[in-house]
């Protein structure tokens, strides 16, 4: 029996004219957790693919146990007890908890399920790791952190022994994320091995006992967690040292003058908003996940109407029907969900970057290429936006600059308001310095922000001001002066 | 950087093979029936399938804008149909004027086009239902307004749009080449196709990008509607007289021309040139399959293990890009 539950010796992958990991080696051992972290394109994905056979490395081991394989297939990973919990869910929303932690492989009486037993074992299942689920609940019903519990439960109910988690606690609120980080510290204690990947560092350094760093698919270095510290992580990560997390603004840039100004706005589950926005602010909005921030960026920019109240708009009200009413009337929206709602995948960074404007530089319809281009350039230049040509598909850019790309498109637009709901949600840490200068040299010009951040960090590193949202309502203002995360966190929870 | 940019470059040879590989197709396809029948080659039968195919191609190109926005439209046929029965209804039993019954009944597509995109984006019915029924509707109502006969006895100026020639070229031929080169011109020159592209690849995207998704599918269906119309048309004036079941089951080959084509049918991808080629494909098997006298209802098993392979390959590709 060897010390190491898994090792991952000297694994390479390559792809045609891609090498995605260049000798990483990974150990764990029974009843440990050890943080996986690098930024996004590092290899962290690929790694863990080469544990459950999703990726067949070119050359290197994987010893489970001290059994050799030179590479792992689904069924093998299953068989040794390795399981991955995804950041999407394999559940069927429409089946019971209970249906879904059997997925596959139901209990039965023959032909006929035996939805009684389910029920009784999954109870049981639900219970030993601690989570208050009830068995007959279909999954649609759940919230994500319940959704991914019973992931979880699956995985041990299969006698994972090797549990790799990707970015688990990335869809969770705040709450969700302690009970699942109580999932964890059980799991550990029970011999089970967690390899966790988080770009919140804080959770790594909560629940880890050793750090595995990855860069651009090399083995940076494997550190204790107790003697380490953040400053140290992101310097290995990004291979420099960032000075300060958080860029300062050139110039004062808030004028008195009012540009948004929000009276008793209702709907989409927000009740009565009332807000004022200046000219050149940077407003940050605070609040859990779910507490109704979204749902007002999403009325101010007419993707849903508003039932009651009124919006005024540099001192004309306003009632935007649709995203393109917003869009003309200088409204931008950078959404949470990048690749959902964000940018279209499948067309050009070109095709993105117009889309909003064609209709202003068409004329009888037939698009002026030269403006087109031009527009792209423009903001491929001013934004940074690493990429070979502006005809590349926005799905093989980065996280970071699949963002400045929706960026761009608003830069293009000319808008003034832009709504930022979790700009750098799922971005390495390089990219998100870069989005926060971008964030200032927007107000910089004179355009004012709005800022939407479930990282506090974050919100009081880039606002001048910050609202705070609970359960649809505004439960409190604070001055610069004022800010803290202690200060967000009591007026967050204040129901 | 330099290995992952040759790395893009290996997917785009690999794409652009895609692309030139139903050329191949086509060709292996000439060969075989020149092969099986030297008659097959001949400088008439070729005019014959360019006429032939002139209607697929016709109203392939609405075909491609819907399926490009991950829709269906089943009821092409049935426009076609209707647009025969409607125009030679008019111009025989009213005794209007050639132009004014064209102008009419191509208005009666548009329009039944208008309501497919009226039920599909305003009602929220899914394509593939709202276009099988407004299908069995217009079906219905080609067959009430014929009385189940076929109406003929036109004024043989009529027969000019299906069969007359410019020079050597048949004039059904040039009408599809003008509405490939306009739908190819709405693809890649007009914000339409940018806007077509957008919402097939991501639809909420494009809403939050400033599209007016709802208007863009109302606009295609109406499109659709006023392509399959012109191919009713031209059939009407080839055939010279209007059978209450002249379009029966031409959406199918229209779609499978559009598939072919490589329009994925989950949306967001295809061009007009592949389409070409898918209804050439689609042109010549047919023309071939008659000169070997191969009998319809084996064309049928044909054509529907043809539309599963091109359907196939798309889909099949897609699940393993997934993994």
């Amino acid at each position: 029996m060897s010390e190491y539950i898994l090792e991952l010796q000297h694994i390479v992958k390559r792809y045609p004219g891609v090498l995605a990991l260049n000798d990483v080696s990974l150990k764990i051992k029974k009843g440990q957790i050890l943080g996986l972290i690098g930024e996004n394109g590092a290899g962290k994905s690929t790694l863990i693919k080469t544990c459950s056979g999703a990726v067949i490395p070119t050359s290197g081991k994987i010893l489970v146990n001290g059994k050799e394989f030179s590479s792992m297939s689904p069924q093998l990973a299953r068989e040794n007890g390795i399981a991955i919990i995804y950041q999407e869910f394999n559940n069927v929303k429409g089946l019971s908890a209970a249906e879904n932690l059997f997925l596959g492989n139901p209990i039965r009486k023959g032909i006929i399920i035996d939805r009684k037993a389910m029920e009784a074992e999954a109870a049981e299942a639900f219970k030993r790791l601690n989570i208050k689920i009830n068995p007959k609940e279909l999954c649609g019903n759940l919230s994500v952190g319940y959704q991914q519990m019973i992931e979880i439960a699956k995985a041990i109910r299969l006698d994972a022994k090797i549990l790799i988690m990707d970015e688990p606690s990335a869809p969770l609120t705040t709450k969700e994320v302690e009970s699942m980080i109580a999932v964890c510290e059980l799991l550990k204690s029970k011999g089970v091995a967690i390899i966790y990947i988080s770009h919140r560092l804080d959770e790594i350094f909560r629940l880890s006992s050793e750090i595995l760093v990855l860069r651009d698919g090399e083995y940076i270095k494997t550190l204790q967690t107790k003697e380490s510290n953040v400053d140290e992580l992101i310097q290995l990560m990004v291979g420099r040292e960032l000075k300060e997390s958080y860029p300062k603004k050139k110039i004062n840039t808030i004028s008195a003058e009012i540009v948004l100004k929000l009276e008793n706005v209702c709907g989409n589950g927000d009740r009565n908003v009332n807000l004022e926005l200046r000219k050149g602010e940077v407003l940050g909005i605070g609040g859990l996940v779910g507490a109704g921030r979204t749902e007002l960026a999403q009325m101010i920019f007419g993707a849903v109407r508003k039932e009651s109240g009124k919006m005024i708009l540099n001192g004309k009200e306003i009632n935007p029907k649709c995203p393109k009413d917003a869009i003309e009337l200088g409204i931008a929206l950078v959404p949470e969900d990048r690749k959902r709602h964000g940018a279209i995948l499948h067309n050009s960074i070109n095709h993105n970057i117009n889309m909003p404007i064609y209709d202003h530089y068409s004329k009888f319809s037939k698009i002026d290429e030269k403006i087109e281009k031009e527009t792209t350039e423009k903001q491929i230049k001013e934004l940074l936006i690493k990429t070979p040509t502006m005809n590349q598909l926005v799905k093989n850019l980065s996280g970071g600059n699949q963002q400045k790309v929706i960026l761009g498109k608003w830069l293009a637009a000319n808008s003034q308001l832009i709504l930022l709901d979790e700009p750098t949600r799922g971005i390495d840490v390089g990219a998100k310095f870069e989005i926060y200068k971008i964030i200032n040299s927007l107000v910089e010009k004179g355009k004012t922000v709005i800022l939407i951040s479930s990282e506090m960090e974050e919100l009081i590193g880039m606002s001048d001001r910050i609202i705070v949202f609970a359960e649809g309502v505004i439960t409190g203002e604070l001055q610069k002066k004022e800010f803290s995360q202690n200060a967000i966190m009591a007026l967050a929870s204040q129901c | 950087m330099n290995e992952k940019i040759s790395g893009i470059n290996a997917k785009e040879i690999l794409n652009q093979f895609k692309e030139k590989a139903i050329w191949v197709v086509l060709l292996l396809l000439v060969i075989g029936f020149t092969f099986a029948n030297p008659r097959f080659l001949s400088s008439n039968n070729l005019f014959t399938i360019a006429r032939q195919v002139s209607m697929y191609g016709i109203a392939s190109i609405g075909m491609t804008f819907v399926i490009l926005i991950a829709g269906i439209d089943l009821s092409t046929g049935s426009i076609i149909t209707i647009v025969n029965v409607v125009c030679a209804y008019l111009m025989v039993n009213l005794g209007l004027s050639i132009p004014v019954a064209i102008i009419l009944s191509m208005f009666l597509a548009v329009a039944i086009g208008f309501l497919n995109g009226a039920l599909v984006s305003v009602i929220g019915i899914p394509a593939i239902i709202a276009t099988f029924a407004t299908q069995i509707i217009f079906k219905g109502a080609a067959y009430i307004i014929s009385g189940g006969v076929p109406i003929y006895g036109f004024n043989p100026a009529f027969k000019v749009i299906g069969q007359g020639y410019v020079g050597f070229v048949p004039v059904p031929v040039i009408i599809m080449a003008v509405c490939f080169a306009i739908g190819s011109f709405i693809l890649n020159k007009t914000y339409f196709g940018r806007y077509f592209y957008a919402v097939g690849g991501n639809e909420e995207a494009a809403e939050l990008s400033g599209i007016k998704v709802g208007r863009t599918k109302f606009l295609i269906y109406t499109l659709a509607g006023f392509f399959a119309g012109l191919a009713g048309i031209v059939m009407l004036s080839r055939t010279n007289s209007a059978q209450p079941t002249a379009g029966v089951g031409y959406e199918f080959d229209v779609i499978t021309c559009v598939v072919l084509g490589g329009v994925s049918i989950t949306g967001g991808f295809g061009k007009i040139s592949g389409v070409v080629a898918g209804v050439l494909i689609i042109g010549v098997l047919t023309n071939g399959m008659v000169l070997m006298n191969i009998s319809s209802y084996m064309q049928w098993i044909v054509k529907g293990l043809v539309l599963i392979l091109a359907v196939g390959f798309d889909c099949y590709q897609k699940k393993n890009a997934t993994t």
